[in-house]
């Protein structure tokens, strides 16, 4: 059990941040992906698919995070997170739209008097590599243009280099920005090269206050991979029962196909349990994912296949 | 000597280029005209068929993109690849239809022949369909052929070689890409074309052909909004069959060739109307005297 004593001290100096990091046990390799193989063979048909894509697409954040983004495309896309399925007033809204900051103001309008969340990447996304200034300032702006949740990313060289307490003190100052917004701690997973490195980033992303941990930006390959997110999920689990906050996880990049969404849903149902089953708890970071969860949910409801000449291109 | 050990042929579905068993793993025995077992087919299930409307729509992009000129060539060099199969067609139509060796030779020559007719068509049909329109202005418009897309075909019954190669070279030949179901007790010409088809240079997901019942994939080829054109060719003299397919065409309102009464005889010319059958005309139009 970690008490806040215990909390206040690991987090006193970037030897004891180290000592307690690298005394988390090892990740199994060979067995995490064996075990997330095996989670993604589980069959979900029928009443329990219906419940699954409903679910799925109540958590997903729309995200559209381009250098040709336009006011237009973005009040587009949040059109579409307010209605998926214009033809369909019983599919559930997504979580949020994710945004580059100088386009929250315009997410935030479209979405006015709805339930729908505008998360805004932060702190010199994707690469991070600006000063803490800089990110703490980038973070104070998308807070004041409205953003209700902030996704940041880590200083992955930092992180590899071991200068833990400097990612630990970046993350605290940026959650102090953030103020009341959400905030989703962005590991970028295919950067730090080992699953022991993903469980340390993810719990130390908890340590500093993250109120999400993010696999990853989805500009860098691989992005979200089941057993990275399967360690995450452990992760969250057992900060959990160490400390008893509980910690919301969001893969995003590469989530495609309703499968695939499928897939982690039943990852999170075995390894966080239902507790995490929910949109505060989990998102899924997607843009065309969106379109084939309402393709698989027209199958369901009308027992044609679906066309993707009938969804919006987007 | 020892007689030796008959092999026994499983066939495979072709979608995609690629040769997968059916998802459901299901077979059933092909039979000839006297009910002695000749192979062991696929049975295709409605996942085969949505697995071959998405390799047929991938492919839709680069086939309908090439050259007419390039598509003639490609499909010329088919009728050369079933050239060299004409031993294999002929046995495999003298079995199946139960017809005379003599009858199966010409049946199968006239299937060549006819694959080459419309391999022709491809860099042709511009010409005859199309048009330049002088109007009422000081420009000029050009109505052009294009292809409507994806075009599930329900291959004839009866006639296994030269039904199927009428039913099938025409949605191709104008830029389209198809779903084939083969006919369901005289399937094995249609396997061997499959054969044919990924050994010469047609892209893997241009034709995709499923054996089995056309209870299993044609309600669903029929119904799925993905595809744009439906041949119902092989449920001809099943009125029954024909208005329940047309009835599940109308929701995306599919291009329908109907069926007929009874199944035609193959045999007669015939003609463009299958080709312009899965052709759009856009008409553009183009300023003169600039």
């Amino acid at each position: 059990m970690l008490d806040d004593a215990r909390l206040s001290d690991i987090a006193s100096s970037e030897a004891s941040l180290r000592r307690f990091l690298h005394g988390l046990p090892g990740v199994d390799q060979t067995g995490a992906e064996a075990r997330a193989a095996t989670l993604a063979t589980r069959s979900i048909k029928t009443t329990a698919k219906q419940y699954a894509i409903d679910l799925a697409i109540s958590m997903i954040d729309l995200t559209t995070l381009e250098g040709q983004d336009t006011p237009g495309k973005v009040r587009a896309l949040c059109a579409k997170a307010l209605r998926p399925d214009p033809s369909d007033r019983t599919v559930p809204q997504v979580a949020a739209i994710c945004v580059y900051p100088d386009l929250v103001a315009t997410a935030k309008e479209a979405l006015a008097g709805s339930d729908v969340k505008v998360a805004s990447v932060a702190t010199g996304f994707p690469s991070g590599r600006t000063s803490l200034a800089v990110k703490e300032a980038d973070t104070r702006d998308a807070v004041a243009a409205g953003a209700d949740e902030v996704d940041m990313v880590i200083d992955r060289g930092a992180f590899l280099a071991g200068h833990y307490g400097a990612v630990f003190d970046e993350i605290v100052a940026v959650k102090q920005a953030a103020g009341d917004a959400h905030l989703k701690v962005i590991l970028e997973t295919g950067e730090l090269a080992t699953y022991d490195n993903v469980r340390r980033a993810s719990w130390l992303a908890m340590l500093a206050g993250g109120d999400f941990i993010k696999t990853s930006t989805g500009k860098v390959a691989p992005a979200a991979t089941l057993p990275v997110t399967l360690v995450m999920l452990e992760a969250v689990r057992d900060f959990r029962e160490a400390t008893g906050r509980q910690v919301g996880v969001k893969p995003a990049g590469g989530i495609r196909t309703s499968k695939d969404a499928i897939k982690y849903l039943v990852l999170v149902n075995e390894t966080a349990g239902d507790d995490w089953l929910d949109p505060d708890w989990f998102r899924l970071g997607a843009s065309s994912l969106l379109n084939d969860l309402l393709m698989q949910r027209q199958k369901l409801t009308t027992g044609r296949y679906a066309g993707p000449d009938y969804f919006t291109l987007d | 000597m020892a007689e030796r050990l008959a092999v026994k042929k499983t066939y495979k579905l072709y979608v995609g280029g690629k040769f997968p068993r059916s998802e459901s793993g299901r077979s059933y025995e092909v039979t000839d005209a006297k009910g002695r077992f000749l192979a062991n087919a696929a049975w295709a299930s409605r996942k085969d068929a949505r697995d071959a409307v998405v390799a047929a729509r991938k492919a839709v992009g680069g086939w309908s993109g090439a050259t007419a000129y390039n598509r003639g060539q490609v499909l010329y060099r088919v009728a050369e690849v079933m050239e060299g199969r004409h031993a294999q067609f002929v046995d495999e139509v003298a079995a199946g239809e139960g017809v005379a060796r003599a009858k199966a030779v010409s049946l199968v020559d006239e299937a060549i022949d006819r694959w080459v007719w419309y391999a022709g068509w491809a860099d042709k049909i511009a010409q005859v369909v199309g048009s330049s329109n002088p109007v009422a202005g000081p420009y000029f418009d050009f109505s052009v052929p294009e292809p409507t897309g994806v075009v599930a075909v329900l291959a004839p019954q009866r006639s296994s070689l030269l039904g199927l190669v009428s039913v099938l070279a025409p949605v191709i030949v104008g830029g389209n890409t198809a779903v084939l179901t083969a006919s369901a007790e005289r399937p094995l010409p249609a396997i061997t074309l499959s054969e044919v088809l990924a050994t010469s240079d047609v892209p893997g997901g241009v034709v995709n052909i499923l054996t089995g019942t056309l209870a299993d994939t044609a309600p669903i080829l029929a119904a799925h909004m993905d595809v744009n054109a439906v041949d119902l060719a092989g449920a001809a003299g099943d009125a029954e069959r024909a208005s329940a397919l047309e009835l599940a065409a109308a929701d995306n309102l599919k291009r329908v060739v109907r069926a007929p009464e009874a199944e035609p005889d193959w045999i007669a010319e015939p003609g463009l109307e299958r080709i312009t059958a899965y052709l759009e005309t856009k008409t553009v139009w183009h300023p003169v005297g600039v």
